[in-house]
């Protein structure tokens, strides 16, 4: 029961942090070329500005409670994708600087450096996260022990012994490209003004099409690479309805989208990415990271679950403390509501 | 390099980039609060400006916190995956209650500080500044109770398989050795933050700009730094030696460079220790005061290195020595210095007396360097010992983790933190040459464009 409890509130963490910080990693895609004006580039931070470190510490705090509830998951997982982990440190790193501080200097070539900079790590960002993703539902080559050790890529092949880049996991790399480009997109139009908002509209409908593309390929994919992925929907069949969901958010974008309806055209892409892990979720569970080398050696919910002292423990002060962490995202939220004016800007 | 040297080297680095940061963070956060209050109760403009003018500092040094943070969460399980395996049901647990108690309370109202302050009133933005304290000296504490779970575990029982599985939840968070870490290391993170304010007022008055916000700087950063630098030998300190003398006594001996156990045992104020001899080299020494600082009287016996067999002894031994003598010598610079402010701040002719303001100007770096001999003398100290008594760190590091790879992920991170150093000291020197008066801001901005 614990486990069935602790699999999903890792999962919440999850969704969570894709669903808010998902915008903010699109605005940063978008920096690099939906952008013309310095005004509009400060109108585009601006939106984000007061919320994206907020957004991020559901990384950090999805982490934590991984660390805890499952230690020999978070361990094997983090050493075994040391490198790119690494690099998605790195890059987080680039990231929140050249954001943060772009508007603190005044030298044309320096900010443009830094604008460059966000918006590159924040493309790479979101494929290496839809690459991670992916790794995990295509299973890694653990050894008995629980461990195992990636290379960035071997001969591109999901197998036996893949990398971390196959064409399975670029597939997922581009998935999470492309939705969360479009999920920005779809924050600007939601707060911003004229040109910018005009433009971020037109982008959404190639992006749409091109996400409708890779989401079925993806799905074919990933029954073709895991088979095991599609038991738990087929032996419960209501659970169809994820699936089912993710078309409906898709089909809601479109709609709402050409409707002019920004808010809710943007919440129906928050569904698409909640039904979308959701559903990457179940086809796993309650494997939390399979292994290519059999069966066996997958780590399972029952082998990597912490103590009963600390679950419980753990349980109380998580509800406790993520009440109040959604009682201030409601309030920040709320407070930076409405569009950003034509002069906003931090500091 | 074997492996375990380079993820050693590899978490020693990054964390101590890291906490040049957060220590100003935390310190600079309180200070902000009394600046805000005054500005508020005051309705002074003048003070007003001081808060918006630090506030502007701490968004920069809080950003190359947040950054150089995430990695030092991530890094328990990529370069020392064997431990956190074992131990992540006991530290786990406060490492994500900082996420979820501090990071989201901190992050929330530091939007609101920072981007806030038209679309809140005064009081809400005063409220926001205290959240942001309050947020940041949480989560100093959560870090402080998984760093002393892993100096003094409590709590806790060790299964079979040799897992550690957490019996009690408030001994961990309330072990005594996090309660004295705790309060020795905020009052120098405060440390931090009054030298680092007085500094900025010091030079101001020396380069005789900004100087009526130079002497606010100096007034609170002097009595702030008066007061942490007199807490921060009494009660904190001693309290904090006391405890280790009891607990990790092989530490104390280390750290005193006592080799070998004597009743009326000296202190030794400088030295190089020397492991071939087992002596002090050119000791400076004051007969019997160690054995009165850890038992009250100066014929205590106080146990030497030679009452440990050679393999618990600390394995970086002289560093020790060197990190906990830098620390004690700073931390004794750092009273008298402030004592000579404070009367001269009373008499009202510290703002004239440019010898004493030349100090201050000069000492702000020392602060950094006595935090880090600090925690260098905690961390090394616990060694060879990554769970004390239970578990050394030879047996905690990533296996699967080659040293190779750990040398290439170390260096990728030296020359990204020095990219990070460069930025950081340009932009906050920015900040400080133009000085908190919104009007040099105005005419700056009209001469770049």
């Amino acid at each position: 029961m614990m486990g069935f409890i602790w699999f999903w509130l890792v999962a919440v963490m999850i969704v969570g942090y894709v669903v808010l910080d998902g915008f903010d990693l699109g605005v940063g895609v978008l920096h690099m070329f939906l952008m013309r004006t310095e005004a509009e580039r400060k109108a585009a931070l601006a939106s984000i500005g007061p919320v994206w470190d907020g957004n991020e510490v559901w990384l950090l705090a999805g982490g934590g409670t991984l660390y805890f509830a499952f230690p020999l998951l978070y361990a094997s997982a983090f050493s075994g994708f040391y490198l790119p982990l690494m690099i998605v440190l790195w890059l987080l790193v680039l990231r929140g600087v050249s954001l943060e501080l772009r508007n603190h200097i005044e030298v044309g070539v320096w900010r443009a450096l830094l604008d460059g900079v966000f918006g590159f790590s924040s493309a790479l960002l979101t494929i290496f996260f839809g690459a991670a993703l992916a790794n995990v539902l295509r299973g890694v080559p653990l050894n008995a022990d629980g461990y195992f050790f990636l290379p960035l890529w071997t001969n591109w092949q999901p197998g036996v012994a893949p990398g971390i880049l196959d064409w399975y996991t670029v597939i997922g790399g581009l998935v999470a490209f492309t939705a969360l480009t479009l999920h920005g997109a779809l924050w600007l139009s939601l707060k911003t003004s004229g040109d910018l908002e005009q433009r971020a509209r037109n982008v959404v409908q190639p992006l749409w099409l091109i996400l409708v593309a890779l989401t079925v390929v993806s799905l074919f994919a990933t029954i073709a690479v895991r088979p095991a992925s599609l038991d738990n929907y087929f032996t419960y069949p209501f659970t169809f309805i994820i699936p089912a969901g993710v078309v409906a958010s898709l089909a809601a974008l479109w709609l709402w989208n050409r409707k002019r309806e920004p808010l809710k055209a943007f919440l129906a892409s928050c569904t698409y990415l909640f039904f979308m892990l959701a559903g990457a979720c179940w086809g796993l569970y309650p494997v939390l990271l399979p292994a290519t080398t059999g069966a066996a050696n997958d780590i399972t919910l029952t082998r990597a679950i912490s103590g009963p002292h600390t679950l419980a423990v753990g349980l109380a002060w998580w509800i406790f403390g993520m009440v109040l962490a959604i009682g201030y995202v409601v309030f920040v939220y709320s407070r930076f509501k409405g569009k950003v004016g034509a002069h906003a800007g931090g500091h | 390099m074997s492996a375990e040297i380079i993820h050693r080297l590899h978490f020693a680095f990054t964390i101590t980039f890291h906490y040049l940061f957060p220590q100003l963070t935390m310190g600079l956060a309180l200070l902000i609060v009394v600046i805000k209050t005054v500005a508020l109760r005051s309705g002074s403009e003048i003070w007003d400006r001081a808060a918006r003018f630090w506030g502007r500092i701490f968004g920069i040094n809080f950003i190359m916190g947040v950054v150089t943070g995430i990695p030092m969460e991530f890094q328990f399980g990529t370069n020392w995956a064997r431990f956190a395996r074992l131990s992540g049901g006991i530290i786990g647990q406060p490492l994500a209650m900082e996420g979820v108690f501090s990071f989201f309370l901190e992050s929330a109202f530091l939007g609101l500080f920072l981007y806030g302050e038209k679309r809140i009133s005064q009081r809400m933005h005063w409220f926001s500044a205290v959240m942001v304290w309050l947020g940041s000296w949480i989560s100093g504490f959560f870090i402080i109770v998984t760093d002393a779970w892993m100096q003094h575990p409590v709590g806790y029982a060790r299964m079979p398989d040799g897992h550690f599985e957490m019996l009690s939840f408030w001994q961990l968070l309330l072990n005594p050795w996090a309660i004295f870490q705790y309060m020795h290391n905020m009052t120098g993170a405060v440390i931090t933050g009054s030298f680092v304010m007085a500094a900025v007022g010091a030079f101001y008055l020396l380069e005789g700009k900004c100087e009526e916000y130079g002497r606010i700087f100096l007034r609170v950063g002097v009595i702030a730094g008066v007061i942490s630098s007199i807490l921060i030998i009494f009660p904190t300190g001693d309290l904090a030696g006391k405890y280790v003398a009891q607990n990790q006594p092989a530490a104390i001996a280390a750290m005193e460079g006592l080799f070998s156990s004597q009743a009326g045992a000296p202190i030794i104020l400088m030295g190089q220790p020397n492991e071939e001899t087992g002596q002090i080299d050119n000791p400076i020494v004051v007969n019997d005061v160690l054995s009165f600082l850890i038992y009250g009287t100066t014929k205590a016996e106080v146990k030497g290195l030679d009452q440990f067999p050679r393999d618990q002894w600390p394995t970086a031994l002289p560093l020790l020595f060197y990190a906990y003598h830098i620390m004690a010598g700073l931390g004794t610079w750092f009273v008298l210095l402030m004592l000579v402010s404070a009367f001269l701040l009373w008499r009202g002719r510290l703002a004239t007396t440019r010898s004493v303001l030349w100090a201050l100007l000069l000492s702000f770096p020392l602060p950094y360097i006595a935090n880090t001999a600090g925690w260098m003398t905690a961390e090394l100290g616990r060694q060879p010992w990554l769970i004390y008594g239970l578990m050394r760190t030879s047996e905690g590091f990533s296996d699967t983790v080659s040293a190779s790879n750990g040398l290439f992920t170390l260096l990728g991170f030296m020359g990204l933190y020095t990219l990070l150093g460069l930025l950081f000291t340009v932009l906050v020197y920015r900040e400080i040459s133009h000085g908190p008066d919104p009007k040099a801001h105005a005419a700056e901005a009209i001469a770049a464009d």
